[in-house]
């Protein structure tokens, strides 16, 4: 597998020949910063053209096939419509808190956009305590919805607000609980490493079997309502509370929360294909030397993006066939059935390895 | 500005070409810089491919309307793909059904929370004079007296190619807009003022209180 | 065939009501009928109906004070009297004394005078007023004093310190612009009342202006999900006073036509139930097999939502010869669908969890607020006016009532399901049958009906839809009241709701699945 640290190293090497380090870091973080951004937008219209034609498939429609060819150039439109749209101040409004909101949702989301290891050696954040990193930081959107669905001075978003506050605090236990499980199964926290355990020793999902086959589930559920995707989307309950949380916002503001939707999706999918589905580790299967040696020769990011566009594929699919829970059944859910289970499923990962039972 | 071109339909085949060609001459006559036209151009594709529109529906037209999204008629596909609930979100007032007295005034708060630009389709007889309502005592002969109207779109209810017709109609409407230049097509609000003292009135009630 | 109406003076009235609804089992208050018969005064007309023998009563009673004209109440009565005494006052003027809450309904609060007295001049008096409609929190009860002078006193309806949430009049859920006020502790309904009114068209102002054939084009628009069977009953009424016969070719076409129009409007509720309980994929699949109706509608004639098929002694076209083969296809491929329905939707465990046990409606509730149609029979009330009082094919056919005891969401939802299957048996037995015959009676082209009153009811798709026309024998009618299908269901969803979660208002409000030109007419 290509190690990517190799083109970054002699990057910054040559930098620093020509000035000094902290110009070259300055240099690199800007160049980092940009890359996140095109990237982020690129895949958010990918999302969103996909989302709209999966679920066209599903509904035994054609989707969007009149902007450019088979409708490609659809969510281009939509973007520039969106950006030249008037953004309503409304009169009774918290004004700094209502402007302030949507980029709490956007910093969330690039922050824990930044964790994702896309290749071998490339990584942007990359700490020893990476998963909890990514954790605290998914933490900030909560603030945001929070913050939008209050300063919105209205009936709607403030019960989409509530709604959301008491659904992503309750759902991230069962996120922390699954990684968590996982971090037991590899011994570090660090997601470069986590990848690299599973390139060298298998996928989790394999290499931990039973408790990491449950976390995976649980993961996918609950990595379906910290999204606010449905079925858990109640927040944005479109038949309930008209927009949910963001009712009040137009233009950009509201366009910048439909980006972070999609996002979300994309991080939720990406982090369970990096410490389940082996990240950027090839399928490798013992004993086909020919076959191994084929998947080798793919490149990492390829590998990524496929798994993690199979598991946003899977969320899809969720979410355009089931029915809206209600806010009781969503607690009890979390609360009743996710968190002992998750709790449970520890320690029987904590047995696994403790005995040696790992594949 | 050339003439707005719809995809496989040619430009001969639509009614009403005249009010169009007239718009645009007077868009032509004032004249604009190539740097700015050309982002008109962009800005005007943008927004005439991606007309959201929002849920309303007061009676009968509104099943059409839900036909329309629905797998026959899909009207995923020109762009109209996502139905806002919320006006904020919404370019698109598509009023289906009768609007009564009562409903008169939620209309138009309804359309005057739309953000800009906002388009306004009176679809059905009803909405366009009233329908076989017209000689009712709570009936608006028209929605027009209280909306800016941009396309109307009769029948009782019209067939959904109807709908898409007098959408694509706005879409030509909207791709000879002026955004970046002087002067803006969207054509006047007639009723933009009226509503705005009310407003006033109801701020300035508001503190009082 | 006119109605055999009793008056009573209002003073002895509420007695009167009591004796019936204890002594004679009356128990189901069919129709409240607002009038204004001039120099005679205003009145009302009561339809009464008991649920245990069938019986029928209509009784009327008169008020010669047009100015402060004072009726007592029956709303302690019949839970529904409550709602249509106010369409009473709303329209007559009429105060009913007791009664808790005489607000205006339709109406805006501000309008001024009562547009179905026959005096009124409502177009002067009511320009379009765009200033935003007041909405008062307390209303007024009219009593009698021991003196026998008419007291006033203020009822409140929402406190202060309630959190009122406006559901509609514009809300993806409505299916249309009712607007409900639900006041929520938390999550928690605790009250939900009713806003109606904008979509009142005056349908049955206008009426009284036109002529018979004439009417016909209001009834498809009034519930535009059941435009077959509004139409069927309106023209029934017609040919009952008239006395007119039609052919056996034409009662068949009308019972098929109904029947294809109920399962057409059970499909929408399909759709609208799925979409309004979050499951956007199941909306698309109901629409696909209405599709395909809508195409044996339009060739047959000409129209898909509103159809203006029925005319009086027969109907507008006789059907194409692809008919049946049409019809046997449709049938077909509903068949096989109707799996894949309860696949995606009724049959998965959150839905389940989200119908079951939700939003009961207990038996006496259900007939004390007049819930017919599949609402009323999810509560085990029998009220199919299709075995009550058979009309066109319906008592030479087999068929059988569904009824359901447990009141919640899912045995409406069931119920409507079981219905579509239903009807399919009807047409079933009918379609391969329809005898040869003109599909139009030879009618004098100017119609005249007789003095009286008239009442015909049909098995609308939600419900007994009546239509009640006074004639003084006119061209005109002297009055025309629809008892629409659909106002009991919105009434019942303050009973329905209370203590449930505000996402369960919504799906209540689905499986009633009113249609709100229906409730304002």
């Amino acid at each position: 597998m290509f190690d990517f640290s190799i083109v970054t190293k002699w990057f910054h090497s040559l930098l620093c020949g020509v000035m000094p380090e902290w110009t070259a870091i300055g240099i690199e973080c800007l160049i980092v910063l940009l890359f996140i951004i095109v990237l982020y937008a690129i895949l958010a219209i990918v999302l969103i053209y996909m989302e709209r034609k999966v679920c066209a498939f599903f509904q035994c429609r054609i989707g969007p096939n009149r902007v450019g060819k088979w409708g490609l150039l659809q969510v281009f439109a939509d973007v520039l419509k969106m950006l030249t749209k008037e953004i309503i101040k409304m009169r009774q409004s918290d004004r700094l808190l209502h402007d302030m909101a949507p980029y709490f949702v956007l910093a969330a989301s690039f922050l824990t956009f930044a964790c994702i290891p896309w290749n071998k050696g490339l990584e942007i954040l990359d700490f020893n305590v990476g998963a909890f990193f990514f954790i605290a930081v998914s933490g900030i959107g909560v603030v945001g919805i929070l913050l939008a669905g209050w300063a919105s001075h209205s009936k709607y978003p403030i019960i989409g607000a509530m709604r959301s506050g008491a659904q992503l605090i309750s759902y991230e236990l069962s996120i922390g609980m699954t990684m968590l499980t996982v971090i037991m199964l590899c011994g570090t926290m660090q997601l470069s490493e986590i990848v690299q355990q599973q390139a060298d020793y298998g996928w989790n999902i394999v290499r931990g079997h039973v408790p990491a086959v449950l976390a995976f589930i649980i993961y996918l559920i609950a990595g379906n309502a910290e999204c606010n995707r449905g079925p858990f989307d109640l927040p944005e309950a479109e038949s309930e509370l008209t927009a949910g949380y963001h009712t009040e916002y137009s233009g950009m503001g509201f366009g910048f929360f439909y980006l972070a939707e999609y996002l979300n999706l994309f991080i939720c999918s990406a982090m369970a294909a990096t410490i389940f589905l082996g990240g950027w580790a090839p399928l490798m299967i013992p004993g086909l030397d020919g076959f191994n040696a084929v998947m080798a020769y793919i490149p990492g990011f390829v590998w990524f993006f496929a798994k993690a566009f199979f598991v946003v594929f899977l969320l899809m699919w969720i979410r355009w066939t089931f029915p809206r829970l209600r806010i009781d059944q969503l607690l009890s859910l979390e609360w009743k059935y996710l968190l002992p289970i998750s709790m449970f499923n520890i320690i029987l990962m904590a047995l696994v390895v403790c005995l040696g039972l790992t594949l | 500005m050339g003439k707005p071109k719809i995809k496989s339909i040619p430009y001969e085949e639509f009614k009403d070409n005249e009010t169009l060609e007239q718009m645009l001459d007077e868009l032509n006559a004032h004249g604009a810089n190539v740097v700015v036209t050309t982002a008109d151009k962009l800005i005007n594709w943008g927004r005439s491919n991606s007309v959201w529109p929002m849920n309303f529906g007061t009676s009968c037209c509104a099943i059409e309307l839900m036909a329309m999204g629905a797998a026959r008629f899909d009207m995923a596909r020109f762009g109209f793909e996502v139905t806002r609930t919320s006006p904020r979100q919404a370019d698109l007032i598509l009023v289906c059904g009768t609007i009564t007295n009562k409903m008169a005034p939620v209309l138009r708060r309804l359309y005057d929370q739309m953000a800009d630009p906002k388009y306004v389709i009176a679809i059905g007889g009803c909405t366009c004079t009233g329908g076989p309502f017209t000689k009712s005592y709570h009936v608006v002969k028209g929605v027009d007296k209280i909306l800016p109207v941009d396309v109307y779109v009769p029948g009782c209810p019209p067939r959904p190619e109807a709908f898409y017709y007098g959408m694509m109609q706005l879409q030509r409407k909207m791709k000879i807009e002026n955004f970046l230049g002087t002067v803006n097509r969207k054509e006047k609000d007639e009723h933009k003022e009226e509503a705005e003292e009310l407003q006033k009135k109801i701020i300035n009630q508001e503190q009082e209180a | 065939m006119t109605l055999d109406i009793r008056t009573i003076a209002p003073s002895e009235l509420h007695e009167e009501m009591l004796r019936l609804k204890t002594e004679r089992q009356m128990d189901f208050l069919v129709n409240l009928v607002g009038m204004d018969w001039g120099e005679e005064g205003l009145g009302v007309i009561y339809m009464l109906e008991s649920t245990r023998t069938g019986e029928t009563a209509t009784l009327k009673t008169v008020t010669a004070d047009r100015e402060n004209p004072f009726i007592p109440t029956v709303s302690d009565l019949w839970q529904i009297a409550n709602i249509y005494e106010r369409e009473v006052y709303d329209f007559f003027g009429i105060k009913f004394l007791n009664h808790p809450d005489m607000r205006r309904i339709f109406l805006r609060e501000d309008w001024v005078g009562y547009p179905l007295r026959k005096d009124d001049k409502t177009e002067e008096e009511n320009p379009l007023r765009m200033t935003d409609e007041p909405l008062a929190d307390t209303t007024h009860e009219y009593f009698l004093k021991e003196d026998g002078s008419v007291g006033v006193k203020e009822n409140t309806v929402w406190g202060k310190d309630e959190y009122v949430v406006n559901v509609g009049p514009q809300h993806p859920s409505t299916h249309g612009v009712l607007h409900m006020r639900a006041s929520l502790d938390g999550e928690i309904v605790k009250k939900v009342g009713l806003v109606l009114g904008y979509i009142h068209r005056g349908v049955e102002k206008i009426s009284e202006s036109m002529t018979y054939p004439q009417l016909l084009a209001m009834t498809d628009r009034l519930d535009y999900f059941s435009a077959m069977q509004n139409r069927h009953a309106l023209c029934m009424c017609i040919e009952k006073a008239m006395g007119l016969e039609v052919s056996e070719r034409v009662q068949y076409i009308r019972t098929i036509m109904d029947e294809l129009q109920r399962i057409a409007s059970h499909l929408i509720y399909y759709a609208c139930m799925t979409m309004d309980t979050g499951a956007l994929t199941a909306f698309f699949y109901t629409f696909r097999e209405r599709e395909q109706l809508m195409k044996i509608f339009e060739d047959n004639f000409g129209g898909r939502l509103i159809m203006n098929y029925n005319t009086i002694g027969g109907v507008m076209y006789d059907i194409l010869p692809s008919f049946v083969k049409e019809v046997k296809e449709f049938e077909k491929a509903l068949r096989n669908r109707f799996k894949e329905y309860q696949d995606i939707y009724t049959n998965n465990v959150i839905a389940k969890g989200r119908m079951v046990g939700v939003g009961t409606i207990s038996n006496e509730d259900a007939i004390s607020l007049g819930l017919t149609g599949p609402v009323g029979r999810a509560s085990g009330w029998k009220n199919d006016v299709r075995k009550r009082h058979p009309y066109a094919m319906y008592d030479k056919v087999d068929f059988t009532e569904i009824v359901r005891n447990e009141g919640d969401t899912n045995a409406r939802h069931w119920n409507r399901m079981d219905e579509m299957l239903e009807s399919l048996n009807i047409i079933d037995q009918l379609i391969d049958n329809i005898p040869a015959g003109e599909f139009q009676a030879k009618r004098k082209p100017i119609i005249k009906l007789p003095e009286g009153c008239f009442y015909q009811a049909v098995e609308a798709s939600r419900g007994e839809l009546g239509v009640f026309i006074e004639s003084k024998g006119d061209k005109t009618p002297y009055r025309v009241h629809y008892r629409s299908s659909s106002l009991p269901l919105a009434n019942a969803m303050d009973t329905a709701s209370r203590g449930q979660k505000f996402a369960d208002l919504i799906a209540i409000g689905a499986s009633m699945d009113f249609v709100i030109p229906d409730i304002d007419r």
